[in-house]
């Protein structure tokens, strides 16, 4: 009944172009939701497991502002705005995982703590064991 | 004594832009929702890769749940743009099922998200349990917050806000394309936090 109300709708040319589109992009949603759980199934691994979710998951996400929110056909200023907008994403995401290499580059020793400071804290954990509490920067 | 004045762009386009105020209004708002959003993502990133141990979403949530309101806001996306293409060919009636349908879609939505709380709360699993069941609530409360808030604009488009059909029908069409937008960003949001949360594997 609904799917006969949705192809009986009378729209016209300009919309009607896109009434087939917009079922199609909603089934092969329907589909891509079925492939990622049927992917996260299958044992693939953490990281490999990450990038198949993520890849389905981007372009479930491009159909829908494709074609749901018209981007494929937008204005230029709607572009700028994202593009903008993008920027600002990819800083901050930047930023916290430049962050978090840091972190754990020190921790699994591939970011080594510079000689001369290793140096100092030798110097500094003799002076304390014998006393005479060296200040060291 | 004062005369009306007459707000420019609210139903025609703008010639240098090509674009109506709302339509400029809502991805300026929809940009900044990506931050919003895009800083919750990246604190899961920075959370999950910090941690020793990550649990496997699937173990705790119901992934036949999730796919289930996955198929849910799909379809009320499909319902959606179709509520806006009846109001193109200027068709009221159609407008009124279909964002009906957009409706009732939302609030099963929430429903089950209901549900699915519920479970969650009787299992002892509360946002205090661990930094994964923490993000889970933050990141699906946020976005059924969204979800309602959605409702409660396109209830008003099916409602009351639909009078401006009479009176200035490119205007109403404005508004519910504009209402469309957020619902389809919406989701598009949760497309995403769906495999994050209940598919990706834990460590």
């Amino acid at each position: 009944m609904i799917l006969k109300d949705i192809m009986s709708a009378h729209i016209p040319e300009a919309a009607g172009k896109q009434k087939t589109i917009y079922i199609a992009v909603g089934a092969a949603l329907m589909v891509g939701t079925i492939v990622t759980v049927a992917a996260a199934s299958v044992h693939l691994g953490i990281v490999v497991g990450i990038i198949v979710a993520l890849i389905i998951a981007t372009v479930k996400g491009s159909l829908v502002a494709g074609y749901f929110m018209h981007l494929f056909s937008e204005k230029k200023l709607i572009y700028a705005v994202l593009a903008l907008t993008a920027v600002f994403v990819i800083a901050m995401f930047g930023l916290i995982l430049s962050s978090n290499a840091d972190q754990q580059g020190r921790q699994h020793g591939i970011f080594q703590v510079p000689q001369r400071h290793v140096e100092l804290h030798h110097k500094a954990t003799a002076a304390s064991a014998s006393g005479k509490g060296e200040h060291v920067p | 004594m004062s005369a009306a004045i007459e707000i420019p762009y609210n139903s025609t386009e703008r010639p240098d832009t090509g674009l109506y105020n709302a339509k400029l209004g809502v991805w300026l708002f929809l940009a900044s929702e990506v931050m919003l959003f895009g800083a919750l993502f990246s604190s899961y990133v920075l959370l999950r890769t910090g941690a020793q141990t990550w649990e496997h979403g699937a173990e705790i949530l119901s992934v036949p749940l999730g796919t289930i309101n996955t198929f849910v806001l799909i379809a009320s996306s499909v319902t959606m743009v179709f509520s806006w293409a009846s109001l193109q060919a200027k068709n009221l009636a159609r407008f009124k099922l279909f964002m009906g349908l957009t409706l009732l879609c939302a609030l099963v939505f929430l429903v089950i998200k209901g549900f699915e709380y519920r479970a969650k709360f009787e299992h002892g699993y509360l946002p205090s349990t661990s930094t994964y069941i923490a993000l889970y609530f933050v990141l699906t409360g946020l976005h059924g917050l969204h979800v309602i808030g959605g409702v409660i604009v396109n209830s008003y488009l099916w409602g009351p806000g639909s009078r401006m059909w009479f009176t200035d029908p490119q205007r109403f069409t404005n508004r519910v394309e504009v209402a469309g937008l957020y619902w389809h960003f919406v989701d598009l949001v949760w497309i995403f936090l769906f495999p994050t949360l209940y598919l990706l594997p834990g460590k």
